[in-house]
């Protein structure tokens, strides 16, 4: 082959990188409603499956989840530091992610254990009803595993201490280790577990080795073998969101209303 | 076709297979291979970016300078991995979810930088498409051997559905949990090897 001037080869180069880059990002503006779509259908789906309305390995198709979600669930915001319900906005327009990153929505979380930099002031606390009673509270809750920042929901029962339900919808722990926080029996060994001790404070954590059974070790969770790391990380953030940092105001009204009642 | 080109196209699939002769993309075969249907979708992403790959690399082969041109292919086929991750997420969201990194992890499957290296680079577009195939389609059959066990015997399941009722619902079948961990995956392939080398003798090396 010839020997290339430098120009040609600098020419090329850059003719090569703006090619690749109109494709790419063409391709994904064009992608992004469709992939924007998948992802909200997606949380409504984990929150529908945190709420026991469908299982996990169940086929449910987008109008059917929509229906679902609608029907039995009510999404509202809550100020996070008062615990108050701010029902003067919408939760349905609120993108929780995006507001954790504007300043003007968010403050710093201060030091702690869930590896969170940013505090959203307000968050979208989702309500399984039924019939004009809240039936179960379904949490968003995020903090660092061992490589990722993992998403998910937390489900409690209206006691605010019984766990219903975990589940991720985004992480990017290992496949095989820290992933099979994905595993629906691992899930499984969540609900029926008690979130806070006798004095409230905020005591289930993610163990190494075996719990028993929820009845007799009720704050303990089994921990994924070859993912201690991720199973702490899990065991520092469930407890953040539900300590007093997190929604442990919200918490706190809600036990007074039930207690009023 | 002419004969050269029907040699690329099916050679690669069982005679110089790129897992089972040339031991290539093992890292991602053993990953995504725990169910068929992810073993499927993976194999058609990659045969669509080492086809593609092969053919654009071809189609400038002769205008690429020599001394930047593992970095322009890398740029090519990095494109197309990336245009090909934003395709699951839009089209099949529960599987590209699953497949996680892996459909980002093609820029690193040596088959790909392999054949354009050492196909495209010399070869016509026609010709480079089908060797990419060709050599997708091996990577293919593989996988989908290897997915078919992988989820048969340690899940029970196929497509994931039920075909071997498991002890815990009330039937007889009791999974084998190694065929789900990744050393279920290396006995398969190590299998696949021996046989395909005992039935075409000419594959073995001294």
């Amino acid at each position: 082959m010839q020997q290339q001037s430098n120009a040609y080869i600098v020419g090329f180069a850059a003719v090569v990188c703006l090619a690749c880059s109109i494709v790419v990002s063409s391709s994904a503006v064009a992608l992004r409603p469709r992939q924007n779509q998948n992802k909200e259908l997606d949380r409504q789906k984990q929150v529908l499956t945190v709420a026991g309305l469908i299982t996990a390995d169940q086929t449910v198709d987008a109008p059917e989840v929509k229906r679902l979600f609608d029907e039995n669930i009510v999404a509202r915001l809550v100020e996070l530091e008062t615990g108050a319900y701010v029902d003067s906005e919408s939760a349905a327009g609120y993108d929780q992610r995006k507001a954790t990153k504007d300043p003007a929505l968010s403050r710093p979380a201060g030091p702690n254990s869930a590896g969170l930099r940013r505090l959203p002031k307000k968050a979208v606390v989702y309500e399984r009803v039924t019939d004009g009673a809240v039936e179960m509270l379904i949490l968003p809750i995020e903090g660092k595993g061992l490589w990722s920042t993992l998403y998910g929901f937390i489900a409690l029962a209206p006691d605010t201490t019984t766990i219903e339900g975990i589940t991720f919808y985004e992480h990017g722990e290992t496949p095989g280790l820290g992933g099979e926080i994905d595993n629906p029996s691992w899930k499984a060994l969540w609900p029926g577990r008690r979130a806070f001790d006798d004095r409230g404070e905020t005591a289930i954590e993610v163990i190494k080795g075996h719990a028993g059974p929820p009845a007799e070790d009720p704050y303990k969770v089994d921990g994924l073998s070859g993912a201690t790391l991720t199973g702490r990380g899990v065991s520092h953030l469930v407890r953040f969101w539900l300590s007093e940092d997190g929604f442990g105001p919200f918490l706190a009204q809600v036990r007074a209303a039930e207690g009023g009642v | 076709m002419n004969q050269k080109q029907q040699r690329a196209l099916l050679d690669p699939v069982f005679k110089n297979n790129p897992i089972a002769t040339q031991v290539l993309g093992i890292c991602s075969a053993l990953a995504v291979t725990t169910k068929l249907e992810t073993s499927v979708v993976m194999s058609i992403a990659v045969i669509a970016v080492v086809a593609l790959s092969n053919f654009s690399v071809s189609l400038v082969r002769n205008l690429i300078p020599s001394s930047i041109r593992i970095i322009v292919q890398l740029t090519i086929i990095a494109s197309l991995v990336i245009v090909t991750d934003q395709i699951l997420q839009a089209f099949v969201y529960d599987i590209s979810k699953q497949l996680s990194v892996f459909v980002g992890l093609i820029i690193t499957n040596c088959i790909v930088m392999g054949r354009a290296e050492a196909f495209a680079m010399q070869n016509p577009p026609l010709d480079s498409l089908l060797d990419g195939i060709g050599n997708g389609l091996g990577y293919s059959v593989i996988l989908i051997v290897v997915g078919f066990f992988r989820e048969l015997v340690g899940s029970g399941k196929l497509f994931g559905h039920q075909v071997l009722p498991l002890i815990t619902d009330g039937g007889w079948y009791q999974p084998n949990g190694l065929f789900v961990l990744s050393p279920g995956a290396f006995f398969l392939i190590g299998g696949l090897i021996w046989w395909l080398r005992t039935w075409k003798p000419e594959l073995q090396e001294d």
